[in-house]
C-alpha cells in the first residue's frame, strides 16, 4: 500500500483549514470518500479534490505535496500515523497533536505544535512565533513530545510550554522559553531579547551565551548527572541533537526569572 | 548422588515467595559505587530481623549504565511489597543520596511501580528539579556535591527467596574455602543475591526455639558439637558446616545458581575435605518452592 498522497493542484488565495486531512480520520475511507471531503477555504467550503491530486490509499502515512504557507492545521490532533510535508505549512501545524510523527521539508508558521501533548514533529526549515505554545487566552502550551527545528525559530518559543522537548539547532527569537511551566529548549544558536521571561519552571539549554536578564541569577559552572541521560534520548533523532560532538555536560546555570517562582533555569554550554 | 565423592543428598532446598527490587547506583568511580551499594545492602542478610535481603548482583560497566558512568547493580527482597518499598525507599534515603557522587536508577523496567526517588526529593526542600525523558521520571536534588540524580520509580516483581545448600566438610578451612569458590561461579549468574556476609551463613536455622519469644533458633541437626547430644544430621568426620542462601527473580534463577555452585563445591570434591552437600527445608510444608538437589545436579 503506498503512501495517501494530496498534491496541490493551485494556490488558492484564502487559508485553507486542513485538520480533517489526518490519519485517524481517515482510517477506512476510501479516496473517492476522501476526495469528496470539504474543506474550509477562508469563508468558503472546497472539496478536498478540487485542490488536491489524490493518489496512494495508505491513510496511516499521508504525504502532502507542493504545500505552502497558507494550509493551517496540518495534523491536528494527529493521533496516530505520520504526516510528511513537502513545502511549507502555515499556522498551527500539529496544534494539539496527540502522538505520530510529522515532517515538513520546508517552513512553518505561527503557533506550531501549539498544545502538542506527545509525538514528534520534525521541521527541516524555520518557524514562526509562538513554536510549541499555548492558544491566546489559554495557560498550558506543549504537554509532551518533542519538536525539533533544523533552522531558526522566531519569538516565545516554549510559551506556558509545560514539558516535553523543543530543540532548534538555529535560532531563536525573543523571549524564548516566557512564561514556561516546565520542559526542556534546547538551542544551538543565538538568542533574542529577555530569555525566560516569567519563567518558572523548566531547562533552557543554550550552546550560545545569552543576554541573561536582570532576573536571572549566576548559580556558577556545574557538571550536571541529567544531561548526557538527556542527550542520550536525543539518539534516535535525525539531528545535530544526536551526534556525540553535540553532548557536554559541563554548564554555567542561572536560576530564575525571580520575579516569577524562579525555579527555572538557563543552562549555558561552557 | 556422587560426585567427584561428593555425596549430594535426596533431599530439597524449601524457599518463599517474596517480592523483589533492581537500583542501579552509579558514581564517579565504580569504588564509590560499590561503597555506596555496599552500605544500601548492608544490614540486610535475613527478613527475620533485617526487614529485607539484600545484596549486590554484579558490578557494572559504564556502557552499561544509564548515565555512563561506572555502577553497580543492587537487589532487595521483602516478605511484602509494602515492606519492600520501605526498605528500598529508606536505604536509598540514607545510603544512596548520602553517598559522593552517586545516582540512582531503576534496575526494572516491568512490573508494579515502587517509589526509588518520588520521595527523596523532598529532601531538595522545594529546589529539586523534575525531568522527564523519554517517558522516565528523574528528580535532580542539590545537595552539597553537587545535584543527586535519580530515577523516580523503579519496578517490583515477583520473585523467590529462600534457596539454599549446606557444604558440608571434614574442617572449618575445608567449607569455606569450598564456599567461597561456590559464591565466586553464582555471582556469575544474573537475577540472583546471596544475601549473607560474603554470600556463606555459618548460623543456619531451624523453625522454633525452646525459648519462646524466639521463631528461629540454630539449627542442631547440623551443628558439629552437638552431634553427641541432639538429633544430629552429621557423620562422624564432619567437623564444619556452612550454608549458601539465594534469593532470585525467578525459580529458574535458582535453579542456574544452584547449579553453578554446588558444582563448583564438587570440583573439589573428597580429597579436598567436602563430604556432602544437602539443604535446608521443613518438611514441604511452609514454601511453595522446592529445588530437589539431585534433580539439580542430574
Amino acid at each position: 500500500m503506498s503512501a495517501l498522497t494530496f498534491s496541490l493542484k493551485r494556490r488558492v488565495d484564502q487559508r485553507v483549514d486542513m485538520s480533517p486531512l489526518v490519519c485517524q480520520k481517515l482510517l477506512g475511507l476510501d479516496p473517492s470518500d476522501i476526495g469528496a471531503l470539504e474543506l474550509h477555504n477562508g469563508k468558503a467550503k472546497v472539496r478536498v479534490d478540487s485542490l488536491f491530486d489524490i493518489s496512494g490509499s495508505d491513510t496511516q502515512k499521508i504525504i502532502i505535496k507542493n504545500s505552502y504557507e497558507k494550509l493551517d492545521f496540518i495534523g491536528k490532533e494527529l493521533e496516530t500515523g505520520e504526516i510528511s510535508i513537502i513545502g511549507d505549512a502555515g499556522a498551527y501545524l500539529g496544534l494539539g497533536m496527540k502522538s505520530g510523527f510529522i515532517r515538513i521539508s520546508g517552513n512553518t508558521g505561527l503557533f506550531t505544535a501549539c498544545e502538542m501533548k506527545k509525538g514528534l514533529i520534525e521541521i527541516d526549515g524555520n518557524t514562526g512565533d509562538f513554536l510549541g505554545g499555548a492558544l491566546p487566552g489559554n495557560k498550558m502550551g506543549m504537554k509532551g513530545g518533542t519538536v525539533l527545528v533544523k533552522g531558526n525559530a522566531g519569538d516565545r518559543v516554549g510559551d506556558h510550554m509545560r514539558r516535553g522537548n523543543i530543540l532548534i539547532e538555529g535560532n531563536a527569537g525573543d523571549y524564548c522559553g516566557s512564561r514556561m511551566t516546565a520542559g526542556t529548549i534546547a538551542v544551538m544558536g543565538q538568542t533574542g531579547k529577555h530569555v525566560g521571561y516569567a519563567m518558572r519552571r523548566g531547562t533552557l539549554l543554550l550552546w550560545n551565551g545569552p543576554q541573561v536578564p536582570a532576573n536571572f541569577n549566576d548559580c556558577g559552572a556545574h557538571t550536571l548527572a541529567f544531561l548526557p541521560l538527556l542527550f542520550k534520548s536525543f539518539k534516535t533523532l535525525n539531528s545535530a541533537f544526536s551526534e556525540p560532538a553535540a553532548m557536554f555536560n559541563r554548564v554555567r546555570r542561572y536560576a530564575g526569572d525571580m520575579s516569577e517562582m524562579g525555579r527555572g533555569e538557563i543552562l549555558v554550554k561552557i | 548422588m556422587i560426585i567427584n565423592g561428593v555425596t549430594i543428598d535426596q533431599t530439597f532446598a524449601e524457599a518463599f515467595p517474596m517480592k523483589a527490587t533492581r537500583a542501579i547506583i552509579t558514581a564517579q568511580n565504580e569504588k564509590w559505587a560499590m561503597i555506596s551499594a555496599q552500605a544500601m545492602t548492608g544490614f540486610a542478610t535475613s527478613v527475620i530481623a533485617c526487614g529485607c535481603e539484600a545484596g549486590i548482583e554484579r558490578v557494572l560497566d559504564a556502557s552499561e549504565t544509564p548515565d555512563g558512568r561506572p555502577g553497580v547493580s543492587v537487589m532487595i527482597f521483602a516478605m511484602g511489597g509494602k515492606g519492600l518499598a520501605k526498605q528500598l525507599e529508606t536505604r536509598a534515603g540514607q545510603c544512596v543520596l548520602t553517598s559522593p557522587t552517586s545516582a540512582l536508577f531503576a534496575g526494572i523496567d516491568g512490573g508494579t511501580r515502587i517509589a526509588l526517588g518520588k520521595n527523596l526529593r523532598y529532601f531538595g526542600d522545594g529546589f529539586q528539579v523534575s525531568k522527564l525523558i523519554s517517558g522516565k521520571r528523574y528528580w535532580r536534588i542539590p545537595v552539597m556535591d553537587g545535584e543527586f540524580l535519580t530515577e523516580a520509580t523503579t519496578g517490583q516483581v515477583d520473585a523467590v527467596g529462600g534457596g539454599n545448600f549446606l557444604v558440608l566438610a571434614e574442617s572449618q578451612p575445608q567449607a569455606l574455602a569450598a564456599c567461597e569458590a561456590a559464591i565466586d561461579e553464582m555471582r556469575k549468574i544474573p537475577n540472583v543475591i546471596m544475601p549473607f556476609p560474603g554470600g556463606v551463613v555459618r548460623s543456619g536455622s531451624k523453625v522454633g526455639s525452646k525459648y519462646k519469644s524466639l521463631g528461629a533458633s540454630t539449627n542442631d541437626a547440623f551443628c558439629p558439637t552437638l552431634k553427641g547430644m541432639t538429633k544430629t544430621d552429621l557423620s562422624p568426620e564432619i567437623e564444619s558446616v556452612m550454608e549458601i542462601v539465594i534469593d532470585g527473580l525467578t525459580k529458574e534463577d535458582i535453579d542456574k545458581a544452584m547449579r553453578v555452585g554446588i558444582q563448583a563445591v564438587c570440583d573439589l570434591g573428597a580429597e579436598n575435605g567436602i563430604k556432602r552437600i544437602s539443604a535446608g527445608n521443613y518438611g514441604g510444608k511452609l514454601g511453595p518452592f522446592h529445588f530437589h538437589l539431585q534433580e539439580i545436579m542430574a
